[in-house]
């Protein structure tokens, strides 16, 4: 008896388009955000993320619509992530539904707009994605360093640290994804997850690696996640959420079913 | 036709709020408004709100809302408050170094603390208190009509109401130790959950509070 914890399906959105294939057999339009929130929204989904990633900043209009179209008929609680760079994009996202933003880059180049966005909309809604790569060696003491741009570009900052410094700053959530696990399918960087998830004091998000239901579970008992967010193993239909949450639930995990 | 207001008073999102009582309400007009003459008229009120609880005051007094709130409740019409309009409610909280808030019901809005721990477990609990948990209806009322006893509802908050006078407490949830996760006393109705993000069960308690005259 107590809090849930959370299943997290992620779309990618290009132009208002759900994009990298969701394929589930008895949808109408699987490219239609609305259609595809609202089946994950039946199969039990406990929040929604859709990142945006539309390369021109001229069709940020059609997100906008897509967040409004989407919130007006799923009624849990969605966020929305890339291409969050200045408060009014924080300000234009809330007002068409959202719930939550991410922020990810930005916050690496400028630390201070966390600070500034968290003031402004409180820490609720501040969603602090880390992309984090392991830099130790064979042997060495564990040690992840944030990378941006989809994992290409290093930046030197120890991810532990980083993670400390942005809920200091007012992150009320952290979306954690391992750079190292992301679309292999062989489950979590648990080390990672539970490295970050004691170190602070708000939920943590696992992201990266789910490749089986079973990695879901261990997600929460080994790597101490909050939430578990996955994208493909949904997508194509392997796996419904609920199905998932059923799976958590026999582990002796608490969900919402 | 029936009318619903709710309140405007610039914190964060109300588009999901009105989509909700749209959702379920047939033939009821939606004012999202800081109107007083339009709140005053309206049939019942929803006083949202998100975010920090001094700029959610301060707005409110500054557009001069704080009248206006406590007259429609004495009006006997139904007030629902949610989340951070919940604990405005109340007379003051902790947040931001003590805030005073509306004075209609009794108590105070505390801390969650930050060396919370499961009472099974002995795990440390996150704050902000974030997702899914269980509600524990207290009491009978017209708005918990068809909601199971325990229902999961969405929350997200680091502060609590601590209503002075138990009979107020309609709901409580477990998070680390039993916090009253809705209030309760004559027409007005308070959950420190966000039923407009509660999927059905939150849908079935805005179209409740659709029917409810205000009467406990």
């Amino acid at each position: 008896m107590g809090l849930a914890k959370r299943i997290i399906p992620c779309l990618d959105v290009d132009n208002g388009r759900v994009v990298k294939g969701v394929q589930f057999v008895d949808i109408r339009d699987a490219g239609d955000p609305v259609e595809v929130a609202r089946r994950y929204d039946e199969q039990g989904a406990d929040e929604i993320t859709f990142l945006d990633i539309t390369a021109s900043s001229d069709d940020r209009e059609t997100m906008v619509h897509m967040v409004e179209d989407v919130a007006s008929q799923v009624f849990i609680p969605l966020t929305v992530g890339g291409g969050i760079r200045k408060v009014e994009d924080i300000r234009v996202m809330l007002n068409a539904g959202a719930d939550k933003v991410g922020i990810n880059t930005a916050a690496v180049f400028n630390p201070e707009f966390v600070k500034e966005a968290a003031e402004k909309f409180g820490s609720q809604c501040i969603v602090v994605a880390i992309d984090a790569k392991k830099v130790s060696g064979e042997g060495e003491e564990n040690r992840w360093e944030i990378f941006t741009h989809g994992g290409r570009k290093e930046t030197g900052i120890d991810a532990i640290e980083w993670a400390i410094k942005m809920v200091d700053y007012g992150a009320g959530e952290i979306l954690l994804t391992s750079m190292d696990r992301d679309g292999t399918k062989i489950g979590f960087d648990l080390e990672l997850t539970r490295a970050i998830s004691e170190a602070v004091n708000v939920p943590v998000i696992a992201s990266g690696g789910v490749g089986e239901l079973q990695h879901m579970v261990e997600g929460v008992t080994e790597g101490k996640a909050d939430a578990v967010l996955a994208a493909s193993i949904f997508h194509f239909g392997e796996h419904t959420i609920e199905e998932a949450k059923r799976k958590m639930a026999s582990a002796g995990i608490e969900m919402r079913l | 036709m029936s009318s619903v207001a709710v309140i405007d008073y610039g914190m964060g999102n109300l588009h999901s709020v009105a989509k909700a009582l749209e959702k379920v309400g047939k033939d009821v007009t939606i004012h999202v408004t800081a109107d007083a003459e339009t709140i005053l008229a309206a049939d019942r009120v929803v006083l949202p709100g998100v975010g920090a609880m001094r700029d959610c005051m301060g707005e409110i007094v500054r557009l001069g809302l704080d009248k206006v709130i406590h007259e429609f409740v004495d009006s006997g019409k139904p007030l629902f408050g949610v989340c951070v309009g919940m604990q405005a409610l109340l007379e003051s909280s902790a947040e931001n170094e003590g805030v005073r808030c509306l004075g209609i019901l009794p108590g105070q809005v505390e801390y969650f603390g930050s060396d919370l721990t499961d009472m099974k477990t002995g795990d440390k609990l996150k704050i902000p208190h974030m997702g899914w948990n269980q509600v524990h209806q207290e009491i009978e009322h017209p708005m918990w009509d068809g909601i199971a006893q325990d229902a999961r509802f969405y929350f997200v908050h680091s502060y609590y109401a601590q209503p002075a006078n138990p009979d107020l407490i309609a709901a409580s949830t477990n998070y680390g130790f039993p916090f009253t996760s809705a209030v309760s006393k004559d027409n007005v109705f308070a959950v420190q959950f966000h039923p407009e993000k509660s999927q059905h069960s939150g849908l079935d308690l805005y179209a409740n509070f659709l029917k409810w005259d205000g009467k406990s």
